[in-house]
């Protein structure tokens, strides 16, 4: 187990050096530091002076990969490369074009981001598997199939349909909830709720769908018939048996998902003024603010790996059958 | 002046290779009991009838040109500077009507009121429109009979049209079966064959009433509205269904090759060239699709920005970026596809046929060709069509994020993006959001239709499920879902 997880720790530690130099082409080489300058500071008019200016307060202004004035190992180091990825490793992202550290910048707007998210997706599981669980009790009836065209309907309908539909239904029309906005007190239960409900309803289709499936599939195999054979009813084996085992993919596939909550959701929080990291992303991307972007990226991916490894650990735990290796 | 767009050469290399595909399926019985079976299935039938009219719009907005400006004699043919398609030209009537600002569909009169100079005096008023009911000589009495007098003239028309293709249709069926044409009708009535005649004509019907309504009103009406440039809804909404068909097929389209050749080689050489090709995409899966989206366009919008003078117009430049968003799209969900071709070489390079093919000394590139690629041709197919609708439906968050088509680009999301302020003013103006809505569910939703019936005809797995639910079936119903 340790072995494993050691290993697999590892190999998320190569494929973050991988895209800690792939963002690092991406934003260094096919964009040089002058472009970015020149970008951050206005147009064709700005002086050479000012650029070199800009360069050196974020110490762009050495080499980016080999430095042939340095001798030594420090050839290697003394670089834009050597310095930024190596503060990246140890999670200090620098400043953000506004000035602003963006490590204490992130960490200040996970809180709302995850008060969005958790309850998001705790309920969003519950609900699905709830509904998915009632179709297949129905399987064959004309309500499974309604439940199917429902889902398959719900599926097709833009996201922004169902915020854009639910803040003006909500906020305009009946006046219950706030349209957009966050408080961090005890208040912030009125502007999360419609935000929640309307990230929950947006994916309900797809996930109801798929649950169906995964029970259906379920109650296909040979340890059902052999329990109706037995004698017990339907009901019982439908929501003794075939839930619990159903419910191992379901919950494994919804574990490499958590990590990721702290990400935000992009279009929710943007939509309804959460200050959580997903509109974060998204000012940066409006400012043009690449040490931002890079680093949510790097973010981005650690908790993805995060998400992985913890997948692969609860998939031996759930399932006795599969060893780790 | 023909103009050749980067996403046109892709649209129509991709219409070829569906032509292509479609002659290879016609002469090969295996894959054509598949398609059969697809087209059986009302459901499918119906949405590759609504998508193939979509696509057909699409295509023609393919076609693009620089049309020749009025020649003056003596000099040589002129050109206008910008590109326009076939369908520009076939909406210009409605499209160059523009009215100044927002205006109601169907209406008469402007949205909000204005500023108007009437009897010497300015009054606050809702202006006339320019374009919409211009022929009524007094609107508020006149518009609501006009307009029904003109649906029922348009549904007429359709109904007559309708008949007589019906008829004809009947006439043939009849005296190819050799039937009365009486019993013709009856067994196209109560679905007895197993084509979904019924459900194709009522559809084909539908469509047709449709278009000859929006055709009839166009005359005289914005039928959906103008937006706020006072431009027509409706042609912003057609022009925008390339878009969505450009990024939900091209997308796949563009990195096909690049997920096969990694896949294969990966599943079949095995060792350290699989271990670099995983190393590869579990790397680009690692980064989170809208990160790795925004960063990518972010770039690119910086690149075209520092070459300006790569572009000719305004269009080619606008249309470029489409095309690189395809691109970027592409690469972040290939890892999904490549991963499947990889798992599944990995398992056809162990069965007895490859071997023995081996064994005969078939080299490996033709083993590759001939025995490895048609067997993963039904995971490309699934793939293909499943992405559709979720590329058609992530092309309008990106828009909204602001890393999706460029802002001049007619798409849904751009739609959706500006129409989206005015849901605070008062009094509410819906028709944009509305159209865009409506256009992308019809779109993504026949998408979604004609995606499962092709997963269940190719996906061995799923017509294993499918065939032993029939076999527990105990009621009729019960097998009427499951097939």
């Amino acid at each position: 187990m340790i072995r494993f997880l050691l290993r697999k720790i590892a190999y998320g530690l190569a494929i973050l050096v991988g895209i800690n130099l792939l963002t690092f082409v991406l934003f260094f080489q096919v964009n040089t530091p002058d472009d970015m300058a020149r970008l951050q500071l206005g147009g064709k008019r700005v002086t050479p002076d000012a650029i070199e200016k800009w360069k050196a307060e974020r110490g762009y202004d050495r080499p980016l990969f080999i430095n042939d004035r340095a001798t030594g190992v420090a050839a290697l180091t003394d670089t834009v490369f050597m310095d930024s990825s190596l503060r990246m490793f140890a999670f200090d992202f620098g400043q953000a074009d506004s000035g602003r550290d963006i490590g204490s910048e992130i960490r200040r707007r996970a809180g709302p981001s995850l008060a969005l998210a958790l309850p998001t997706f705790v309920v969003g599981i519950g609900i699905s598997v709830v509904l998915a669980l009632g179709l297949a009790f129905f399987r064959g009836t004309y309500l499974d199939f309604g439940g199917t065209v429902l889902s398959v309907i719900f599926m097709s309908i833009s996201s922004l349909f169902f915020i854009v539909a639910g803040q003006f239904m909500f906020s305009r029309v009946l006046q219950l909830l706030p349209v957009s906005g966050f408080d961090p007190g005890t208040d912030a239960w009125r502007f999360l709720i419609l935000p929640i409900a309307v990230s929950i309803f947006a994916r309900l289709g797809g996930e109801v769908r798929f649950y169906r499936t995964l029970f259906l599939e379920e109650i296909g195999k040979d340890y059902v018939r052999t329990a109706r054979a037995k004698g017990l009813t339907d009901t019982v084996v439908l929501f003794r048996h075939v839930f619990r085992n159903a419910l191992i993919p379901i919950l494994s596939a919804s574990v490499a998902v958590i990590p990721l909550l702290f990400m935000g959701s992009l279009v929710t929080e943007s939509f309804f003024a959460i200050p959580g990291l997903g509109s974060y992303l998204i000012e940066a991307i409006g400012a043009q603010d690449f040490a931002i972007v890079r680093a949510m990226v790097f973010i981005g991916s650690v908790l993805y790996i995060l998400g992985l490894i913890l997948t692969d650990i609860s998939y031996s735990l759930a399932d006795p059958r599969i060893r780790l290796q | 002046m023909p103009v050749l767009l980067i996403t046109d050469v892709f649209v129509w290399a991709l219409v070829l290779m569906a032509l292509f595909y479609a002659f290879k399926v016609s002469r090969q019985p295996h894959l054509r009991a598949n398609w059969v079976l697809i087209f059986q299935r009302p459901a499918a039938m119906v949405s590759a009838l609504i998508l193939g009219f979509f696509i057909v719009v699409a295509a023609m907005d393919s076609v693009h040109y620089r049309p020749a400006l009025e020649a003056t004699p003596g000099q040589a043919t002129r050109y206008a500077s910008d590109p326009v398609s076939l369908l520009d030209q076939l909406v210009k009537p409605v499209a160059q009507a523009r009215e100044r600002s927002y205006s109601a569909p169907l209406a008469a009169h402007g949205f909000r009121k204005e500023s108007i100079e009437r009897d010497g005096g300015t009054v606050r008023d809702y202006p006339r429109l320019k374009f919409g009911g211009a022929h009524l000589s007094d609107p508020a009495a006149q518009r609501q009979a006009d307009v029904v007098q003109r649906s029922a003239v348009a549904v007429g028309q359709a109904l007559l049209c309708i008949a007589l293709i019906a008829g004809l249709a009947l006439a043939l069926a009849s005296q190819r079966s050799a039937l009365p044409w009486s019993e013709t009708a009856g067994r196209f009535w109560r679905g007895q064959s197993p084509w979904p005649w019924r459900a194709l004509a009522l559809t084909l019907a539908c469509m047709t009433v449709v278009l000859f309504w929006l055709v009839q009103l166009s005359e005289v009406y914005h039928v959906l509205g103008t937006d706020r440039t006072g431009n027509s809804v409706l042609v912003f909404a057609l022009k925008s269904v390339r878009t969505a068909l450009v990024i939900g097929s091209l997308t796949t389209l563009v990195v096909l090759p690049l997920a096969l050749a990694l896949g294969i080689t990966a599943g079949y050489l095995r060792g350290w060239v699989d271990e670099v090709i995983q190393y590869i995409y579990t790397l680009l899966a690692s980064i989170p699709d809208v990160l790795l989206i925004a960063a990518s366009v972010l770039l690119l919008q910086v690149f075209i920005d520092k070459n300006q003078g790569f572009f000719d117009t305004a269009l080619e430049r606008a249309d470029a970026r489409l095309f690189f968003l395809c691109l970027i799209l592409g690469i972040t969900s290939f890892t999904g596809l490549c991963r499947l071709v990889r798992g599944e070489t990995l398992k056809l390079r162990e069965l007895e046929y490859i071997q023995s093919a081996k064994a005969f000394g078939v080299s490996t590139p033709r083993i590759l060709r001939s025995h490895i690629m048609p067997n993963l041709m039904h995971l490309v197919l699934i793939n293909t069509v499943m992405q559709f609708s979720s590329f058609v439906l992530a092309e309008a968050v990106l828009s909204y994020v602001g890393v999706g088509v460029d802002p001049k680009t007619a798409s849904f999301g751009v739609m959706i993006n500006t129409a989206r302020m005015e849901l605070a003013a008062t009094p509410v103006v819906w028709w944009t959001l509305t159209t865009a809505f409506v256009f992308m569910l019809v779109i993504v939703l026949s998408a979604n239709l004609l995606s499962d019936a092709v997963r269940d005809a190719f996906d061995p797995r799923m017509r294993l499920r499918s065939s032993r639910s029939v076999k527990r079936a105990t009621s009729t119903q019960n097998s009427k879902v499951a097939a």
